[in-house]
This record gives structure tokens, C-alpha cells and sequence, in this order.
């Protein structure tokens, strides 16, 4: 019982490049990443929960620099993380499994995720800007 | 006719009479793989059922949400408060704050389950992530409650 095969298999399968970045490092890496987006969207709502005085202290902590880059860091897993779920759900019903089908899908998910970022980095850029 | 567990698939139907044939003394053993915990405990359909469901939820609530927030036109209190305050923004902040909390305490649990390795730590992980997860799932719906029904000043 304990010397049972464990995950990740990273080093038995030969992944393309494609596959293994969106499999592993777009799906697993960024829904980790959105998982401490969550923190951060509770402790805010707690923030406005309670009141002016403490959302104005909270506020100047999520204002940080380094916030700043966090949040970037989170649109760009947002936006992998999405569109990989969705090609997940479309495996789900059976499509698109076929190996040159999911090589394609792969480059396309790269491909959409990047401009889907920088699309909202854009926005969020933006709107950042409009209030400072 | 056997599976993985030990178990008889054939539990439903008559025994066999003496005399038949029997499938030989094998059936007499404890299920040695059952004690162990191998094999299906049939419930393996809910995971990935939830993980599907949450997700499928998610697309709209989540793309709504980055919408709503990038749309506001700042980011002060009163903003936010008149923002949340309106009955379907609550609504859909809730479902949104339950249904990623779910979804991430499943895909975090797999993510542990995967890379986490020794059956005391990855309990103890397990088992942290998951009280975690419920923690912000209620901070969370208790704030946005607090601040639609008017309690944020």
C-alpha cells in the first residue's frame, strides 16, 4: 500500500509543450492562484462590511504596489483559467479529444488566454487610472 | 464475476445448489482490499459531478463580476455599499462567494491530494483547506448579507 504510484506523473507521460502548460501550469497553477484571489475578494466585502473607517485602512492595504501586481497576476489566471475550464466542459461531452485536436485547442487556449489578458489588463488599467 | 473490491457481483442472484459448479474457494477469503481501502467506494461520481457544476455555474458569475468591477465608477464606500445594496448585485455576489468557495476547496483538494505526499500530512492538509474554505464561504456571504441589509453605515 504505500509504494503506490503518485502524482504527478510529470516525468512518465511525453507531454507537448502545449499540453503540458495548459494542463498543468494554465489550469492547476492559476486556479491556485484564484483561490488566494478569493481571500482577497472576502477580505474586502469584510472591509465594506465594516464600515467607512475600516474599509478606508483596508483600501490602503489593498492599494499596495505589490497588490497591484497581484491582481495583475489574477486577471492573467482568470482569464487561463476560464477558457481552460470551458475547454474542459467541451472534453466533458466528448470533443475535441483527439490528440491533434487537443494540440490545436492548446495553442488556441494560449493564444485567447493572452489576449483575454491583456484585454482586461487594459480595462483594469484604465479604470485604475480614473480612480486613483 | 469479481470486481477490484472483492465484492460479488453476482451477490443478487440464487447461490448455487451443491453440487454446482462454485467459483472455488476465493469467495471465503476476507475482502483483504476492502479493509485496505482500495477500489471503488462508489461515490466517486460526486467529485467530478461538483467540480462540473460549480464551474459551469462560475463561467457567468465570475465574468459578471469582473464586469461589475471594473465598470464601477470608483471604488469608494459609499460606492461599494450602494453598489452591493441593490438585492440582485447580493444575490449574485452570494452565489458567486459560495459556489468558488466550493469550487476551490475541490480543485485545491485535488491539487493536495496529487502533489501532497504521506497520508498524516495530506489528511491534516485536507482537512485545513477544507475549514478554510468554509471560513471565507461564511465571512463572505455574512459581509455581503451585513452590507445589503444596511448594517455598513
Amino acid at each position: 500500500m504505500t509504494e503506490r504510484p503518485l502524482s504527478p506523473h510529470l516525468s512518465v507521460y511525453r507531454m507537448y509543450r502545449y499540453t503540458l502548460l495548459t494542463s498543468i501550469l494554465l489550469t492547476r497553477a492559476s486556479g491556485i492562484a484564484l483561490s488566494v484571489g478569493l481571500i482577497l475578494l472576502v477580505y474586502w466585502l469584510v472591509a465594506v462590511a465594516s464600515g467607512p473607517a475600516a474599509y478606508h485602512d483596508a483600501r490602503a492595504v489593498l492599494s499596495l504596489g505589490v497588490l497591484k501586481a497581484v491582481y495583475l497576476i489574477l486577471l492573467a489566471a482568470f482569464s487561463c483559467h476560464l477558457l481552460a475550464g470551458i475547454r474542459h466542459l467541451i472534453w466533458d461531452t466528448g470533443h475535441g479529444i483527439e490528440r491533434e485536436q487537443a494540440k490545436r485547442s492548446s495553442l488556441l487556449l494560449v493564444i485567447v488566454s493572452i489576449v483575454l489578458f491583456v484585454g482586461l489588463a487594459w480595462w483594469a488599467l484604465h479604470a485604475a487610472g480614473r480612480t486613483p | 464475476m469479481r470486481n477490484s473490491s472483492g465484492t460479488n457481483l453476482n451477490a443478487g442472484q440464487p447461490r448455487p445448489r451443491r453440487g454446482e459448479a462454485q467459483e472455488g474457494p476465493s469467495h471465503l477469503r476476507s475482502p483483504l482490499a476492502k479493509v485496505l481501502g482500495q477500489g471503488s467506494a462508489k461515490e466517486g461520481v460526486q467529485h467530478w459531478w461538483a467540480q462540473r457544476l460549480t464551474s459551469v455555474a462560475l463561467v457567468p458569475l465570475t465574468v459578471w463580476f469582473v464586469v461589475c468591477l471594473l465598470s464601477l465608477p470608483s471604488y469608494d464606500h459609499a460606492m461599494i455599499v450602494a453598489w452591493m445594496g441593490q438585492l440582485w448585485t447580493a444575490v449574485f455576489l452570494i452565489l458567486l462567494v459560495l459556489t468558488a468557495a466550493w469550487h476551490s476547496q475541490l480543485g485545491v483538494r485535488v491539487v493536495v491530494e496529487d502533489y501532497v505526499h504521506g497520508s498524516g500530512t495530506k489528511t491534516l492538509m485536507l482537512t485545513l483547506v477544507t475549514f478554510f474554505h468554509v471560513v471565507v464561504a461564511v465571512a463572505g456571504v455574512l459581509a455581503i448579507l451585513e452590507v445589503a441589509f444596511g448594517g455598513a453605515g
